[in-house]
């Protein structure tokens, strides 16, 4: 993808690597690329979520040096494709940093592989931006994280469904920490709104069978069935639930689907009804994302654009984001950055406004409530300027700059 | 009630499925000695000949009953020329080679299809047992699954083609000696192997999301009920995959899937510990 | 005979260090770290299979578990020495229980296979179930699918502020490479590992002369099981992380592809074979065009069609040097026989 430009740079790029400050050196060579890494799952089980995140990265980069690059200085973009596979993670954050010594990273879909690479990057004195919908909890003054958590989707959430379905809860969430956490997250908002928890259930990501959690769901006999699952195999769940004829007894809410256009792989009569609820849907009937839409169906294709998703969206303005904080601090050196990023920075993207909570380095931002039907996620109702409380209540960088590891908020 | 009789369901699909995904597995192995590790990729490929027929607008049963067999017959067809048959009688060579054919039917997949989920709706609707919803395709999936065996047995039994291939199984060179060329019927069987698998892979693409890597969740099983089963070929599937259906889904129910998958491979472990040749290898000795 | 083995291992060891020094002029020192890793890990699976005619799919098990022995202890202590201890003994001392499980059971081929593909696949459904809060080993959360950061890395013996990474880190796996390989060469040139040599080619003959074959080829099993877990402790080290893909099937089947294309019956051949494709994998996964598991299972296929000896012996053969001791074939052609006997 980026091999091209990269030989032509090579000269260059081995040139300032020699030298012990980079940054002062560059500064020299007025035109010397701006450099943004990223890794993410092109390929493999997961690249449903990364391939629109490819095609957004590579959008953003090109309205960045369309409109005449960061401080006169062009952005190039160097990508590493994980494969899905969590061990490349570290490999090519490595990478990133040692050989390519990238200015700022980009990377990571589940929340595995951030894990993976936060640390490396902490150390390496990378900017690091996690732009993915997550459990929440990170704490780490290098990660800035624009995707949004669970207090800030979930906590609407669930109060409509329990005022639309009923009490009774079933979760069925992904055997790894976000759907570990998720769960959590969701027993106990429907404990604060008086409802009751029947039983949670954990999945491995490659579990494609769900003959039995459908026997089992029916005999707890719940006002709802929450879903935190993941990836292809859990896909099925949605297909054998509508297959036994589950679907119109008993209601289903998500806290995934969807973020990976399973609504377009979805039939409608497999689909529809299912309640939803995230910062980004390309239905969004805002001049930003309209503006958006157009600008992605003119690189990338129409066909595409249905198959933009949240965390597409989400590193799209992770990017602009950054970008616009390289602007304020007249430079892409780590500690420049990041406070300029900490003056309260905001963003109008595609997805509504974005500003960065300095305590957190997470994001405030606007959720919306969803329904898919007809295999679109259409709007039900919208609420602004969430902040990340889950977060806030475990982390604060402000008084703990030095904090450094990822919360289990205890509910 | 209705609960024990639901339960009752769940064991005879699971082992239905079990049957079923090792069918044409026990078939190539049980004839000739082959452990063909590119099984579940054709069952994968199985499932994108169905998925690819129903969008042309073939009719579902015949995309996976008919379209499916038949494409990844020929498949297995031109494996078994171009691979398999320089092979045959290095077992461990035929797994390595077979392996690799799996690997590289999965890259091949991923660059044809992408890696993104694709699949097709259940044709049966669900219906109500008492109390409870029941997924209708399942009763489809066990019903296929005992005419295969009724079928397999009918054929190894009573027909010549299947006294020829139980002959060329026991004695390759004595059936040349009777003028049977073992190359053909090795072929032919690798076919029909090659097909069953295009069949599992056909009737199960509606209940899942397939992916190009979805085949590789299946061989271990396939692989592991087929040797447990040991030697012959309709038996040694039956009560393998009877007594890994039982455990499996008996502590998936009591647990979790996790739990039950690993339930199946201890009781994998724990019987092939006692009966090394598997169950036929020590019960219902020289059947079929 | 042995002697010239020994001298032959000479000359290897000599070739090795000078490959030590030149292989950092052509690639970083962090992409050779992971290749001389991936040649101990070949090199394990290489004797217990080239030389003990153990067919193992479960390599990636004591791999894995070397991996996590290593994470958990030094996640809990605080230095590297006694986890790397604790990482062989865990996985040798697994191998031997389950070696001796199998081999007891006079399990053979096909169902040797089984058991070990098994067992691989009980560790990796396990470890990835190991998300909650209620699977933790002293400080250390095992993490589940997103597996252990974290721990406390490689660090000079004594001194845990000192960290072993980059150029050392390289320069200390190779030399435990060399010296691991010194050790196998002697091993298989005393009574123990020439009568591991005679059990692969007529088990029952051994057992006739009054050797008990089931104890030897479970010590024999133990020892590629602990050179593995040396491996997964490297691993461990230089990825700064651990994940339950360690324990998957495709890694058991990488580890087999790594000997067969390099060659069974020899050291070097696995070793190198394992460098070889692992470059290749890392090369492949920095371009699009084609798949890189399709390139990879293509290569397999076409090395077992073409080079059924693997690339090493074959061209030992070639240059006339092949010793009788070093054909390959004889392990292939000894299974083929009793996987035959046991339908």
């Amino acid at each position: 993808m980026t091999i091209s430009r990269r030989t032509i740079l090579k000269g260059a790029a081995a040139g300032s690597a020699a030298l012990a400050s980079p940054m002062f050196i560059r500064n020299a060579f007025a035109a010397d690329p701006i450099k943004l890494g990223t890794v993410f799952d092109i390929s493999g089980i997961f690249d449903a979520y990364g391939k629109p995140i490819d095609m957004a990265v590579k959008l953003a980069v090109k309205q960045i040096n369309d409109g005449g690059g960061l401080l006169g200085r062009p952005v190039e973009h160097i990508g590493y494709d994980t494969q899905s596979n969590m061990a490349l993670y570290t490999q090519y954050a490595q990478q990133l940093t040692r050989q390519d010594k990238v200015d700022v990273v980009h990377g990571g879909i589940l929340s595995a592989s951030r894990e993976a690479i936060r640390q490396t990057l902490r150390r390496a004195n990378t900017l690091y931006f996690y732009n993915i919908q997550y459990e929440g909890g990170v704490c780490d003054r290098n990660c800035f994280v624009t995707g949004v958590t669970p207090a800030q989707t979930t906590e609407v959430q669930i109060p409509y469904t329990m005022e639309k379905w009923g009490k009774k809860v079933y979760i069925l969430a992904a055997d790894y920490n976000y759907g570990q956490l998720m769960a959590r997250w969701i027993q106990k908002y429907f404990k604060d709104g008086g409802g009751e928890t029947v039983a949670v259930d954990f999945f491995p990501l490659d579990v494609s069978d769900f003959g039995s959690t459908i026997t089992k769901i029916q005999t707890a006999a719940p006002d709802m069935v929450y879903s935190a699952l993941v990836g292809g195999a859990h896909l099925s769940f949605y297909r054998q639930w509508a297959a036994s004829g589950m679907k119109s007894r008993i209601p289903l809410a998500s806290t995934t689907l969807g973020v990976g256009s399973e609504h377009l792989v979805l039939t409608p009569e497999e689909g529809d009804g299912i309640v939803v609820c995230y910062n980004y849907s390309p239905e969004l009937d805002t001049p930003a994302n309209k503006a958006f839409t157009t600008a992605w169906a003119d690189m990338h294709g129409a066909a595409t654009v249905p198959n933009i998703h949240e965390l597409a969206v989400s590193n799209y303005q992770g990017i602009l984001l950054w970008a616009e904080a390289v602007k304020a601090a007249g430079s892409v050196e780590q500690a420049k950055v990041i406070e300029a990023l900490d003056s309260g920075l905001s963003l109008d993207g595609p997805a509504g406004k974005v500003t960065i909570d300095p305590k957190t380095h997470h994001a405030t931002l606007d959720v919306h409530l969803m329904e898919m039907r007809g295999q679109k996620l259409n709007v039900l109702e919208s609420f602004g300027a969430r902040q990340p409380i889950d977060t806030q209540l475990v982390c604060d960088l402000v008084a703990n700059p030095d904090d450094n590891q990822q919360y289990e908020i205890d509910i | 009630m209705d609960l024990a009789a639901v339960f009752i369901l769940e064991i005879l699909y699971s082992i239905a499925v079990l049957v079923l995904i090792s069918a044409g597995l026990a078939v190539v192995f049980g004839m000739m000695r082959v452990i063909n590790l590119a099984h579940g990729e054709f069952m994968m490929m199985g499932g994108y000949a169905t998925i690819v027929a129903v969008q042309a607008g073939v009719n579902v049963y015949i995309a996976m009953l008919i379209v499916a067999p038949l494409v990844v017959g020929i498949i297995g067809l031109i494996v078994e020329r171009l691979v398999i048959r320089f092979l045959y009688g290095r077992l461990v060579d035929t797994m390595l080679a077979t392996w690799g054919l799996s690997l590289a039917f999965t890259g091949a997949a991923v660059m044809i299809f992408g890696n993104t989920t694709t699949g097709v709706s259940t044709p049966i609707a669900g219906f109500t047992l008492g109390a409870y919803q029941i997924n209708g395709y399942n009763f489809f999936i066990i019903i296929v699954s005992i005419l295969l065996l009724v079928a397999a047995y009918a054929i190894l039994r009573g027909t010549r083609l299947g006294l020829v291939a139980r002959g060329t199984m026991q004695s390759a060179d004595m059936a040349a000696a009777l003028g049977y060329s073992p190359d053909r019927v090795y072929m032919s069987t690798f076919f029909v192997g090659s097909a069953l698998a295009g069949l599992a892979g056909g009737v199960l693409a509606p209940l899942v999301g397939l992916v190009p890597t979805w085949g590789s969740a299946y061989i271990a099983k396939a692989f592991i009920t087929v040797i447990s089963g040991g030697a012959s070929i309709v038996l040694g599937l039956l009560s393998s995959a009877t007594v890994f259906g039982l455990v499996s889904q008996t502590f998936t129910f009591l647990s979790g899937p996790v739990i039950g998958e690993v339930a199946l491979l201890v009781a994998a472990i724990i019987l092939l510990r006692l009966l090394p040749q598997g169950i036929t290898g020590r019960f219902f000795k020289g059947r079929l | 005979m042995e002697s010239t083995k020994l001298r032959d291992a000479a000359w290897v060891v000599l070739a090795g260090i000078v490959l030590m020094f030149v292989a950092p002029l052509v690639l970083n020192y962090y992409t050779l770290t992971l290749l001389v890793i991936y040649g101990l890990l070949a090199l394990s699976l290489g004797l217990i299979w080239g030389f003990g005619g153990i067919l193992c799919f479960g390599q990636a098990v004591f791999y894995g578990l070397g991996a996590y022995a290593y994470a958990v202890s030094a996640a809990n202590i605080g230095e590297s020495t006694m986890p790397m201890l604790i990482a062989i003994a865990v996985p040798f001392v697994f191998a031997f229980l389950l070696g001796a499980m199998m081999f007891y059971g006079r399990l053979t081929d096909v169902y040797l296979g089984v058991i070990t593909l098994v067992v691989t696949l009980i560790f990796f459904r396990f470890m990835n179930t190991t998300a909650g809060p209620e699977y933790q080993i002293g400080t250390a959360r095992l993490g589940g699918y997103n597996g252990m950061p974290g721990y406390q890395t490689l660090n000079v013996p004594g001194d845990p502020s000192a960290y072993i990474y980059d150029s050392s880190l390289y320069y200390v796996c190779f030399v435990i490479l060399l010296v691991v390989y010194v050790l196998v060469r002697l091993l298989l040139a005393s009574p123990f590992g020439r009568i591991a040599v005679a059990i692969r080619e007529n088990e029952s003959r051994v057992e006739l002369m009054g050797y008990d074959a089931r104890f030897r080829k479970s010590v024999l099993f133990a020892i590629g099981g602990g050179i593995a877990g040396l491996a997964g402790a490297l691993y461990a080290s230089w990825a700064e992380i651990v994940t339950p893909g360690l324990f998957s099937l495709g890694q058991s089947a990488e580890i087999i592809i790594w000997c067969i294309v390099g060659g069974l019956g020899t050291l070097v051949g696995p070793v190198l074979g394992a460098a070889a494709l692992g470059y290749l994998k890392f090369a492949l996964g920095q371009q699009t065009a084609v798949d890189n598991v399709l390139i990879m299972g293509l290569i397999l296929v076409v090395v077992v069609l073409v080079l059924p000896r693997g690339v090493v012996p074959s061209l030992m053969s070639a240059f006339g040097s092949s010793s009788r001791r070093n054909r390959p074939n004889a392990v292939r052609r000894g299974r083929r026989g009793r996987g035959r006997a046991d339908g």
